[in-house]
């Protein structure tokens, strides 16, 4: 049926039978990847070829559970930056500051909680306050001055690196003495509560997707199809079993001394908030309003969207999420240096986002591109390490992925706009 | 029959440039009243002023036989007047259905209730005999320029307007588009909204238009009832600002 018929003989089909069988959904599938839809797949084949890659060369070391676990805590940091990131990257913005955004949180988290001795709570909403303060800032001077967030937070990422330093003085750390804080990325569930939160999670994707599906059913609504939803759940459930099933074994070389097993706290934490900041940006009208500034800024304003509160919004959270990153940073060491959040880390995150599938052109990006593609860069950064390849050469491989990544995305927008999908 | 929407003398001045000088205008519901003039007669600063984004300077307005006051978009959306602007305003990485409802999602348990949303999408474009939507969770990137007018459209009656403004709809379109467009136009006349059609095309005015207004340098030439008419005396009303012997109604 041709589009542009308007033809009253035509039968009006609101939408046409759609092909429910396993060749029908792969075809659908296959047609919207050749229409620029490509999403998370390169960066999922990516990861695929790089464990395959890593796992033949280093079978003994890369491949146990150990370094998988380790591998989680390495990247906890990045992903978590690189989940506040997606929502200015949505905006067509940018943040160069979240690192050491992130850094001085931490930095903040440690006066409180170690110099001032409060209690953790206080401590925490204090660094997580200051978080929101320098995104606040940040989002005012773009969206209300209009200055380039890319000089606005060149400008953030040199003076707050300066306020790191300052605030710890040159050379020292400040140690970290909360075994909450310091548990946040080093210690593990226990097994069987690693257990029951997987479960949990599989049953309550499966129920919620299900009964959603058969509300719309009933309602006439466009909807996957049965087999579509099966095969999602049964891949689900195979990855989040094989996951908590391989961390819960025994990895410590010396279990009789101390024993290390379990999920890691940092997953359990990198998977709340995927769900939670998923869940506000395609659940909420600010979600969606989110979409729509990064899409069509001008379109938004007329249809009565606070553009400038939109904008507002996601430099606080990013903000925000960068402050959470950087205890998760400071976690990992049990302190905060004058470095921490530096280095490559906002780089990394940035990379992570993109290699995700996330959009540098706006209006396009899920918050689990950050997660995959902060997987992706752990990948590299560990695996070559294992291989013991200089730093350098993990540099120059992580900047290749990281250019293929962005090539992606600007050759499937292309591909978008020739064939009109987005 | 009073009219939907009437203006008595309206005015308006950016500096000192005098750009409406007291225009009378009123557009009758279940009616296509297409407004014209060549460039700087003021066409698109009268509209303006109807959806409330610029003030008339003095005059009256008047709505449903009641005088109003519109000083925003927001006034002028409440009384059930809706614009659609030439550019269109979508946004092209979201659907037909988050397009309709953009800045107006509906809400349940204050989540975006995506369900009534999809619902009221289709039944609004079934209203209005549209066809020629496969999918309302297509990203309106994917659609042609028809269709893009369409949703545009679409979007300015989902809630229960009563006047309809359209500024150009086909000016950027193919003839078969075009065609589509100005038989969804005839269609929400006929469903009983007022619609007013600002166009420079003549053939369209003609097709679809029931009263035409002809604005000149800032003041009413007249309207005139379409089918009293004929195309060169609209154009000689526009190029000369005076309404040929006979034309009038």
């Amino acid at each position: 049926m041709s589009l542009d018929t308007d033809d009253p003989t035509v039968a009006a089909a609101p939408d046409p039978e759609p092909d429910n069988s396993l060749g029908g959904i792969f075809r659908a599938y296959l047609a919207k990847l050749k229409g620029g839809e490509v999403g998370s797949l390169p960066a999922v084949l990516g990861l695929v070829a790089l464990v395959v890659v890593f796992s033949a060369l280093r079978p003994e070391q890369f491949t146990n559970s150990f370094n998988f676990a380790n591998l989680i805590g390495q990247s906890a940091g990045v992903t978590v930056l690189a989940m506040g990131l997606v929502f200015v990257l949505l905006l067509g913005e940018i943040d160069l500051s979240a690192g050491f955004a992130g850094g001085t949180c931490a930095g903040v988290l440690g006066v409180f909680l170690t110099r001032q001795d409060w209690p953790l709570i206080p401590a925490l909403l204090m660094a997580l306050a200051a978080g929101a303060i320098i995104g606040l800032s940040i989002g005012l001077l773009v969206a209300r001055l209009g200055i380039p967030s890319f000089v606005v937070t060149l400008a953030a990422f040199l003076g707050l690196q300066g306020v790191l330093l300052s605030m710890i003085g040159e050379g020292g750390t400040i140690p970290y003495r909360n075994d909450f804080i310091n548990g946040l990325n080093n210690a593990n569930l226990p097994v069987w509560l690693g257990w029951a939160l997987g479960i949990v999670g599989i049953v309550g994707y499966a129920a919620s997707t299900y009964v959603a599906d058969a509300r719309r059913r009933a309602k006439n609504l466009t909807v996957q199809p049965i087999l579509l939803w099966a095969l999602k759940t049964g891949l689900l459930t195979v990855v989040v079993l094989a996951v908590v099933g391989y961390l819960s074994v025994e990895r410590s070389r010396n279990p009789a001394l101390t024993s290390l097993k379990g999920v890691p706290v940092s997953l359990l934490v990198i998977v709340g908030l995927l769900i939670v900041l998923t869940f506000m940006l395609t659940r909420t009208a600010w979600g969606r309003h989110v979409y729509a500034v990064g899409g069509n800024a001008e379109a938004a304003r007329r249809a009565g969207i606070n553009v400038f509160r939109v904008r507002l919004s996601c430099f606080i959270l990013c903000s925000t999420m960068a402050a959470a990153a950087g205890i998760m940073i400071a976690s990992r060491t049990n302190s905060v240096n004058p470095n921490t959040g530096g280095e490559t880390t906002l780089l990394y995150a940035v990379g992570a986002a993109v290699i995700g599938g996330t959009s540098l052109f706006g209006g396009k990006g899920r918050v689990i591109d950050a997660v995959i593609g902060g997987t992706v860069v752990a990948v590299i950064d560990n695996g070559m390490g294992l291989l013991d390849q200089p730093q350098g050469t993990v540099w120059m491989v992580t900047g290749l992925v990281l250019l293929v990544a962005a090539s992606v995305d600007a050759l499937s927008r292309r591909r978008a706009s020739a064939t009109g999908h987005v | 029959m009073s009219p939907l929407l009437e203006l008595r003398g309206v005015e308006k001045s950016f500096g000192a440039v005098q750009v409406l000088r007291g225009v009378d205008l009123s557009v009758q519901a279940g009616r296509v009243t297409a407004l014209v003039g060549d460039n700087g007669a003021g066409k698109s600063t009268l509209v303006k002023g109807m959806a409330g984004i610029h003030l008339f300077d003095a005059g009256d307005y008047l709505f449903e036989g009641e005088p109003v006051k519109v000083t925003s978009p927001k006034d002028a959306a409440a009384l059930g007047i809706e614009v659609v602007y030439q550019d269109l305003a979508l946004c092209d990485n979201l659907d037909v259905v988050h397009n309709m409802f953009l800045g107006r999602e509906m809400r349940r348990l204050r989540l975006v209730d995506e369900d009534t949303m999809e619902q009221r999408a289709r039944e609004t474009l079934d209203g209005l005999s549209v066809r020629t939507l496969k999918s309302v969770r297509t990203p309106v990137a994917s659609l042609s320029g028809g269709q893009r007018q369409t949703v545009a459209i679409a979007r300015a009656v989902l809630w229960n307007s009563k006047l309809v403004i359209l500024d150009e709809p086909t000016a950027a379109l193919g003839v078969a588009q075009t065609e589509q467009v100005l038989r969804l136009v005839r269609r929400l006349a006929d469903r009983g909204l007022g619609v007013v059609l600002i166009s420079h095309n003549l053939n369209d005015v003609f097709e679809v238009a029931d009263d035409i207004a002809v604005l000149h340098l800032g003041r009413m030439v007249g309207q005139i009832e379409a089918a009293s008419t004929t195309r060169e005396r609209v154009v000689q009303a526009i190029t000369t600002g005076v309404v040929p012997e006979g034309g009038a109604a």
